[in-house]
């Protein structure tokens, strides 16, 4: 394995611009990475001739000291961001041959930061589940294996979890990943990666796929706070083509890693202790405390009573969106048309073709608590309840600076491992979804390994557009943590 | 909360999902748990909470009404199951 590939983003950086290597020599060693890496199906669509060509670009950029922010850094694509030309799925049956003819901002965004894309990484289908199993393209597997049983095949979490595993996998120095209800920070943390969840409104949605629109949010993932940052100020922007964009300046978000939290109030939220949350998770947590402690911040205990409401909340409020938002599926203007005797049921045929188990439940119980006679009962009690959750956060926001949590109730779980109620998978998001339905931003950082050798991630929680804070605490953290561990397959 | 069979023929129905008449035990099931799950929202009090619907603290932007796009005819339809001169294809809908 080239040492290229072990390369931080900010160390790769600074070895192009002292002409040490190559953008072609960067991403080369990282197309040989990705395609031993291949068993692990974290791409659906690799662009490998396009990336080559991409570098050779960057590396004349480079030479007219013309180089963007990320110049010539290879990275993964999330298959829900439409890209001009290249196929792009959501890892659905129905989108399984849609080209867009337009490329969403924040993946035009990286493109002119000098970004390189070595393809389109796997999801679960539009979005929908935390383990990648829902992908109408095959399961992706986590690098990680666990110490007890190395042949087990564990999952990388979802739904961005073919980012997670490329880059977990040194395949990329980063992906884009998307975040509903904790889709970047749970698949962070089952493969030992830091990923953030901006503010909503940081980073653009036009052009990304939706699923649920007042919840979805693009964000970075990379094996450092530090990569997140400089991936972060690429990604984000305000953009006129997405109101809900928020006109906002974007700060030098690498700035703000000063290493210094000394002062800083962070709340330590007591319904996050659940009953029966594992004593490895909790002795994670206090880990986290005791070195942020040690690093000169004040852990306080703070309350968010509406905890235990966000869950319930968030399958009503994102089904809902979900089933409208999918309702333009229809066989007509693109993706998937299976004929039938009536337009109606070319519809109902077509859509059923194409989406998954998931999906279509989602689908369905989108539809029913948005129809005549529940509208009230369900989605408009949820949008409240939604609000209750969001005061909660605003008013640990006036005696705290940041709010330090667990992302995941466990560490990676095996392919096939999880029994049938869908309710059981909604549970691994229990800590990730308050801060979705706040609208904040929520990052994963790797705190250490469990007794089985897996990853496990911590999350911290900011203000609204105060990534700045949450970086720079993520980055000390990081220093104090020294998390060194890599994958098997990356070690051998 | 129960649903049964009946009514989860309708909501398909009504998001022209086609199933099976032999998924419909299963998915009434399915549904039915969920249904169970998400009704403790029901204890909450949420007497004078105005309901939330977008967390941006902004009101929708407006913009001038102008054309800004267009001429991308052969785009538009570029991923059309079916098109014929320029236009999509659709079954016939009125007989």
């Amino acid at each position: 394995m080239s040492k290229l590939v072990s390369l931080t983003m900010a160390e790769a950086r600074k070895g192009l611009a002292a002409k040490d290597f190559t953008a072609v020599e960067l991403v080369d060693a990282h197309i040989r990475q990705a395609e031993a890496a291949r068993p692990l199906n974290a791409f659906v669509t690799e662009t490998f001739e396009a990336a080559r060509a991409q570098a050779a670009a960057s590396d004349q950029r480079l030479a007219k000291g013309q180089a963007g922010a990320m110049e010539g850094l290879p990275i993964g694509m999330k298959d829900l961001f439409c890209t001009e030309g290249v196929r792009t799925t959501a890892c659905s049956k129905i989108l399984d041959n849609f080209v867009p003819p337009y490329e969403s901002t924040v993946s035009a965004n990286l493109k002119k930061a000098g970004a390189v894309v070595l393809g389109k990484t796997a999801l679960d289908e539009f979005a929908m589940g935390s383990s990648n199993m829902t992908s109408a393209f095959g399961v992706v597997e986590n690098p990680w294996k666990r110490a007890s049983d190395p042949a087990a095949r564990l999952v990388p979490g979802g739904s961005s979890g073919g980012s997670a595993a490329a880059v977990a996998a040194r395949m990329v120095m980063g992906a884009t990943g998307t975040d509903t209800g904790g889709s970047i920070r749970q698949p962070a943390a089952f493969c030992g990666i830091t990923g953030i969840k901006p503010t909503y409104g940081r980073c653009s949605r036009w052009g990304v796929i939706a699923f649920a629109s007042s919840l979805d949010q693009a964000g970075p993932m990379a094996r450092t706070a530090r990569d997140c940052a400089i991936m972060l100020g690429a990604m984000a922007g305000f953009d006129p083509k997405d109101s809900t964009s928020a006109p906002v300046p974007v700060p030098n978000f690498e700035a703000a890693l000063t290493g210094d939290v000394r002062g800083l109030k962070v709340g330590i939220p007591r319904e996050y202790r659940p009953e029966g949350l594992s004593a490895e998770i909790q002795a994670l947590w206090d880990k986290g405390i005791a070195l942020l402690q040690a690093a000169g911040a004040t852990p306080v205990e703070i309350s968010l009573p509406h905890t235990k409401y966000a869950l319930p909340t968030y399958y009503i409020v994102a089904p809902a969106e979900c089933s409208s938002n999918l309702a333009r599926y229809d066989g007509l203007r693109y993706g998937r048309r299976v004929e039938g005797k009536s337009l109606d049921e070319m519809y109902a045929k077509s859509r059923a073709a194409g989406f998954g188990a998931e999906v279509r439940r989602r689908i369905l119980i989108g539809t029913y608590v948005l129809s005549a006679g529940y509208y009230d009962a369900y989605y408009a009690k949820a949008q409240k309840v939604r609000r209750l959750i969001a005061e909660d956060f605003t008013k640990a926001f006036q005696t705290v600076d940041v709010i330090l949590t667990p992302t995941a109730p466990s560490a990676a779980f095996g392919i096939g491992e999880t029994d049938d109620n869908p309710v059981t998978m909604w549970l691994n998001d229990v800590f990730t979804i308050p801060t979705s339905l706040a609208g904040l931003p929520g990052l994963s950082l790797p705190g250490g390994l469990s007794a089985d050798g897996l990853p496990l991630g911590l999350q911290l929680i900011g203000r609204p557009f105060d990534e700045e804070t949450v970086l720079r605490v993520a980055d000390v953290m990081e220093k104090a943590v020294g998390f060194d561990a890599v994958p098997a397959l990356v070690e051998g | 909360m129960s649903l049964d069979k009946a009514t989860v023929r309708t909501i398909a129905n009504l998001a022209r999902l086609e199933v099976r008449d032999d998924e419909l035990d299963h998915l009434a099931g399915e549904l039915s748990n969920i249904m169970t799950f998400v009704e403790q929202l029901a204890e909450v009090n949420t007497d004078g909470v105005q309901p939330m619907t977008s967390v941006a603290a902004m009101s929708l932007p407006r913009r001038a009404d102008e054309v800004t796009d267009g001429n991308c005819r052969d785009k538009v339809l570029a991923n059309a199951p079916e098109q014929q001169d320029g236009f999509f294809l659709v079954p016939k809908v009125v007989e």
